[in-house]
């Protein structure tokens, strides 16, 4: 079974502690610009992570002409190889969500690799923001909450 | 260098000119950062008589060396300046991502010198630094300002700011940061406002490099789990926020009412977080790299006090809750936002009116000099005096000097509850007896952020003190004064400590930065910091007859509460204090003191 990175932004709470271990883990330092995982706040303070999704059919990979970006259908992860990259930023163009950006002194893609199946960000996030779970475990906090409102309203009269 | 950027970056208003220069390694080793480094910077540069509204004054924004990276809570930075409110050093502490900004922009500090012809605001864009003109914003309120220099700079930037009031040179106003954080007290708003310098923006693209990242990742995780774990990191602040306080401090009989004039506040529940969160709540929101999340974001539907920002942490509750006599949490929150669009300290202005309050109820003030009649417990009286307050209108203008100048206007200065005219926060020091010590000894000015001794004493952190006895809290003040004062150098937020100790702080620091700290140097690094921030006060004329509370706390017992019948004990501990720090009879430090941690050569300007 496939793991996927969930993101829960109701309990966002902007610390971005998921982007300093991003940039510490490929990086070695501490960075907002270099991160691979982005958080955007509203106007009303709603905080939202963003990173790749990891497509099942993803817009990046087919748009690159030299295959720099390919799903491994094993991991199911998108993955992307720099040396073969050309640097033309068709993926950052094609990606609908914006979460693949471009390293302009690096001359390379910034795109999520989960740590190879291992995200950094998970397991800094204070909050369970951002989970690495089991792919059909996706929705299960959401249908968790759900299911217990129900018991509020319906329970009693059982 | 490790941790630090190792660049500082000086600009000079009067001249228009802005340089580079190396970051003294020394010093940075010896003060760490932020409060500490900054403050050395200052003392080094400032004369301690300098008039602090006056272009001789600096005011120089610092990041620790932990800022902007992974660790506990890493988004503080400080604004070291001479306070305009108490002549004192001034080292106002602020978290949300400017600090952190201004650090992968490429400096740790930014000093600002001289005074602007015209109002201006500086964008820094890494290396790109550029003074531009800010008449167009002059006038404009914190989250304007900071909307039009997105606009018009980058939106990924990051804006610290001053309201109308820090043009207005009112005592204590802020510098806002993001719109609802603040470097908060003694008036560091108003110095940048007599600079003309309106804004501060900053978009940094580069990076923190840390010494060991294998060593900083698994501190890192370690101590999260230790904060994760804490009953006050990991439950009751996440949950609560800083208000969870005003429950229990009123509990314990130490919730200063009506200009402390009572001790107790039966009315405490309604101001309390736990209201709050039924009603004004929309979520909770953490500062740059903090796994705390404190911070409230709240919305206020009701008409009359409608409004949507943040806050309010326990202190503003009280001040502009019990501390006025008001049991009314729109009206506080309300408060509160005009506060932080004003861009003015939340502590000061609740206090001032209360002390106005008083000066009316005792019949010192009349109805006609205040413009109208000031009741204590009336919420639109609160809300009007902010507003007049900030534009220096009418009674605005006398409060906008702060609750010291204004009872000393009228004949009473006794009934301001200040030290160092600086306002007292919401613990009466006669129900609890260690954070007088930490008011009367603060540097600068009253302060509950300068040696948290409610930790110990009423949340029995690390271990439970009793809050009515004097035994040994000189020896407690002295060593959270010191630690205090190396995790705001460090950059880390103060509120971890109720989960960490100086030795988390050290393995932090020394995998950040490659030196070898240990608990022990980290506390000597705070005691330097406090030392020297006392000679700089001694040089700027301040006595041992400032380290003192107002008359009312040392001779008033305490009616009614749990702490009824009590005062605070406060000259039986200063001379106790003063031998526990190596300082003579009249709180001098000694020569072996001042050799002992290298602040014998220490020049001061004159």
């Amino acid at each position: 079974m496939q793991n996927v990175l969930l993101l829960q932004p109701e309990k966002c709470i902007d610390c971005r502690s998921c982007q300093l271990a991003c940039t510490l883990k490929h990086y070695g330092n501490f960075s907002l610009a270099k991160s691979r995982i982005e958080v955007l706040s509203s106007p009303m303070k709603f905080s939202v992570p963003l990173t790749c999704l990891q497509c099942d059919d993803p817009a990046c990979a087919k748009v690159c002409v030299v295959d720099a970006l390919v799903r491994n259908p094993e991991t199911g992860l998108v993955e992307y190889n720099a040396e073969k990259c050309i640097g033309c930023r068709m993926c950052v163009t094609a990606c609908p969500f914006g979460n693949i950006s471009y390293d302009r002194a690096l001359k390379t893609v910034i795109k999520c690799d989960t740590c190879h199946g291992d995200p950094e960000c998970a397991k800094f996030c204070p909050t369970g923001a951002i989970q690495w779970i089991k792919a059909d475990l996706e929705t299960l906090d959401r249908k968790k909450a759900m299911s217990a409102k129900f018991e509020q309203v319906f329970g009693k009269e059982a | 260098m490790y941790g630090w950027i190792g660049k500082i970056l000086r600009v000079n208003l009067s001249d228009g000119t802005i340089q580079t220069e190396n970051l003294n390694k020394q010093w940075a080793k010896d003060y760490l950062g932020a409060r500490g480094l900054g403050t050395r910077y200052f003392v080094a540069e400032v004369d301690p008589k300098v008039d602090p509204l006056s272009s001789e004054n600096k005011l120089i924004f610092a990041s620790g060396p932990m800022t902007g990276g992974l660790g506990a809570s890493t988004g503080r930075y400080e604004v070291v300046t001479k306070g305009p409110l108490t002549g004192a050093i001034a080292a106002a502490n602020s978290g949300g991502m400017f600090g952190v900004m201004m650090k992968y922009a490429g400096y740790d500090m930014v000093i600002f010198e001289g005074v602007s012809e015209k109002p201006v605001y500086l964008f820094i864009d890494d290396d790109k630094v550029e003074i531009r003109d800010a008449s167009h914003i002059w006038g404009k309120t914190s989250g304007e300002t900071t909307d039009a220099l997105l606009l018009e700079t980058d939106p990924m930037a990051k804006v610290a700011c001053i309201g109308p009031t820090g043009e207005k040179l009112i005592r204590f106003a802020s510098i806002m940061n993001e719109k609802d954080r603040a470097a908060g007290r003694s008036g560091v708003g108003a110095v940048m406002g007599s600079k003309k310098l309106k804004a501060v923006v900053v978009k940094g693209t580069g990076a923190v490099t840390p010494a060991d990242p294998v060593k900083v990742r698994s501190v890192a995780l370690s101590i999260r789990k230790m904060m994760a774990e804490n009953p006050v990191c990991g439950e009751g602040l996440p949950t609560f926020g800083s208000n969870i306080l005003m429950n229990i401090i009123n509990a314990s009989g130490a919730l200063p009412t009506r200009n402390f004039q009572e001790s107790y506040f039966p009315e405490a529940d309604h101001i309390s977080s736990e209201t709050m969160n039924k009603q004004q709540l929309v979520r909770k929101r953490g500062c740059f790299g903090c796994t705390i999340a404190c911070g409230r974001v709240t919305q206020v539907t009701h008409p009359k006090y409608a409004g949507f920002g943040e806050g309010p942490e326990y202190e503003t509750a009280w001040a502009f809750g019990a501390q006025c006599g008001v049991d009314n949490l729109d009206a506080v929150i309300k408060a509160n936002f005009i506060c932080n669009e004003q861009g003015f300290d939340t502590i000061t202005m609740g206090s001032t009116i209360g002390c106005a309050m008083e000066l009316y109820q005792k019949g010192y003030l009349t109805k006609e000099e205040a413009g109208m009649e000031i009741n204590f417990g009336d919420p639109d009286v609160v809300i009007k005096l902010v507003e007049m307050t900030a534009k220096r209108q009418g009674f605005g203008d006398k409060l906008a000097e702060g609750s010291y100048r204004l009872a000393e206007s009228y004949g009473h200065p006794e009934l301001s509850m200040t030290v160092k005219k600086q306002e007292i926060p919401a613990y009466d020091p006669r129900a609890i007896q260690g954070i007088g010590l930490t008011y009367a000894t603060a540097n600068c000015g009253a302060a509950h952020v300068r040696g948290y001794l409610i930790s110990p004493e009423i949340l029995g952190l690390p271990e439970k003190l009793d809050q009515h006895e004097i035994e040994g809290k000189d020896v407690w003040c002295k060593i959270f004064q010191d630690l205090t004062a190396a995790v705001d150098s460090a950059g880390l937020c103060l509120f971890t400590t109720f989960a960490l100790g100086g030795q988390q702080i050290a393995d932090q620091l020394a995998a950040m930065t490659g030196i070898d700290y240990t608990a022990e140097s980290v506390l000597q690094c705070g005691e330097r910091i406090n030392n020297l921030e006392r000679l700089f006060n001694m040089k700027a004329g301040f006595t041992k007859e400032d380290d003192t509370l107002p008359p009312r706390l040392l001779n008033d017992p305490v009616v009614a509460g749990p702490a009824k019948g009590r005062v605070s004990r406060l000259n039986e501990m200063l001379p106790k204090y003063y031998a526990t720090r190596g300082w003579d009879e009249d709180g001098v430090p000694l020569a072996e003191k001042l050799q002992e941690l290298g602040l014998d050569k220490i020049l001061f300007i004159k």
